[in-house]
């Protein structure tokens, strides 16, 4: 019996810059999971519906634009509809610190800033989805 | 389950998770759904990669869904040989589906199958038949066997061709036209797609498509009536929106042609009789195992080695010793042998 991890990399509203989104589905990939890159301009209902049909066990969301403070809590109200409250969400991108504890506040477990590595985001996974009681 | 059929879509997701990883609750639910399948129709898209086909399985299914018809896309990457990890980037390409109410996307790795058609695609495809969706678009990945395996699941082929791969077209010297019910050029718009389509229409006035071998020789022969299909070549431009609507036409004959053939059923009992096959294999081997043991599985793989026999009569000889198990097993007066102990 196969358990492997499903993340979903998504990259909503009107942001343009996917190499960094990229970079860590590959990362993810070469890590043995698997990927679903769902691309840009994702609205929040398409980020939810995306995690609700591929039964992801985690959501990657990479925000560059600026507008992650008005994205991300539609994000959760989406996801919380469908009944995926529990379901961990990381953040990616360029987030200013200040908004890390509101990000937080909302439900994100994990914001990466631009240089980090990979692995971090790997272990984290590895942990939110071992702790995760689903 | 229940909520599955019911209509909820978390709880089909999360039953086509258990289904995918083999979970024994899986394997229960597979089982008690497995009766309501066989209503689908499950249409086929396969080609090389970059042939575009999940921006046209994308274009489809929307046509499909303007025409009223509720749909599930089934699209499977490949693994990655050395991570067991895999990028699944076809929803990229059906942005405009993710959010319909009418549509269920379930992208799939092909882990560790490489000819793409898993078992635990079949079953998905069995689950979301079940539940009762009436279309299954089945995305494969494009290379070698992938394109034979294709036809495993589905009862609609789509072969789809990409123009500019040099004059000779790719599927006709892999000599795999064969099992395509209707055949596609898609990227109509590029200016080598002229060729293209001469190169398909001339292997066709050839003769090359007019006997198809793929339903089962397990039923009756269909009555020799003169219904034929001819398998269309068509020319899709999903940039400029062209060809989609042929397609679905042919698409929808195609299911009516199985239908008032009989095709259709002698098609399930095909696949049924290759499930079936494919279980049976794993059943005896896993018996086999369990009842001879590793050590004298590594006992007969040693002799080999040695070179003392090969490996087929190796598995002759480890057959013969299980019949000589099962038998012992079976007679009052013989002292029972223990099974040996294996993991499940």
């Amino acid at each position: 019996m196969t358990e492997t991890i499903r993340v979903l990399i998504a990259k909503p509203g009107l942001d343009g810059h996917d190499r960094g989104a990229k970079v860590v589905a590959r990362a993810l990939r070469d890590a043995g999971m698997e990927v679903i890159y769902t691309g840009l301009r994702q609205t929040p209902a398409m980020v939810a519906e995306a995690a609700l049909q591929e039964d992801v066990d985690v959501v990657g969301l990479s925000i560059l634009s600026g507008a992650h403070m008005a994205l991300v809590p539609r994000i959760m109200e989406e996801l919380q509809l469908r009944g995926l409250a529990d379901l961990p969400v990381f953040l990616g991108g360029i987030i200013p610190r200040d908004d890390i504890a509101a990000l937080q506040a909302l439900g994100v477990s994990a914001v990466f800033g631009p240089g980090t590595e990979s692995q971090s985001i790997i272990s984290y996974i590895r942990d939110a989805v071992r702790s995760d009681p689903g | 389950m229940t909520s599955a059929l019911a209509g909820d879509r978390q709880a089909t997701a999360r039953l086509l998770t258990l289904v995918e990883n083999g979970h024994p609750q899986g394997r229960v639910a597979l089982a008690a759904l497995y009766p309501r399948a066989g209503q689908a129709h499950v249409i086929g898209f396969t080609g090389s990669t970059g042939a575009g086909k999940s921006t046209l399985v994308g274009e489809v299914a929307r046509e499909l869904r303007g025409r009223g018809k509720r749909l599930a896309i089934v699209a499977v990457d490949p693994t990655s040989p050395y991570s067991g990890g895999a990028l699944l980037g076809d929803r990229l390409r059906m942005r405009d589906l993710a959010d319909d109410p009418g549509t269920f996307i379930r992208s799939m790795a092909s882990r560790g199958h490489p000819g793409g058609i898993a078992r635990a695609t079949r079953d998905v495809i069995t689950v979301l038949d079940a539940l009762g969706v009436p279309v299954i678009l089945v995305e494969t990945v494009g290379a070698g066997q992938a394109q034979v395996e294709v036809a495993r699941v589905a009862h609609t082929v789509v072969l789809v061709e990409a123009p500019g791969m040099g004059d000779d077209v790719q599927a006709l010297k892999a000599g795999l036209m064969e099992i395509a019910d209707i055949v596609v050029v898609n990227k109509a718009d590029r200016p080598e797609a002229r060729q293209t389509l001469q190169a398909i229409r001339s292997a066709r006035l050839r003769g090359r498509f007019t006997e198809r071998e793929r339903v089962s020789d397990a039923t009756p022969a269909v009555d020799s009536v003169a219904a034929e299909w001819l398998v269309p070549i068509l020319e899709t431009s999903a940039l400029q929106h062209t060809g989609v609507a042929d397609l679905v036409d042919a698409a929808l004959a195609h299911r009516e042609y199985l239908v008032s053939t009989t095709l259709w059923d002698s098609l399930r009992t095909g696949q049924i009789k290759a499930d079936v096959e494919a279980w049976l294999d794993d059943e005896l081997r896993a018996l086999a195992h369990a009842r001879l043991g590793e050590a004298r599985l590594a006992e007969a793989i040693d002799g080999v080695l040695r070179r003392e026999w090969d490996p087929a009569a190796a598995a002759q000889a480890l057959v013969r010793d299980l019949v000589v198990i099962l038998n012992s097993a079976t007679r009052p007066e013989v002292e029972q042998e223990e099974p040996t102990q294996e993991e499940n």
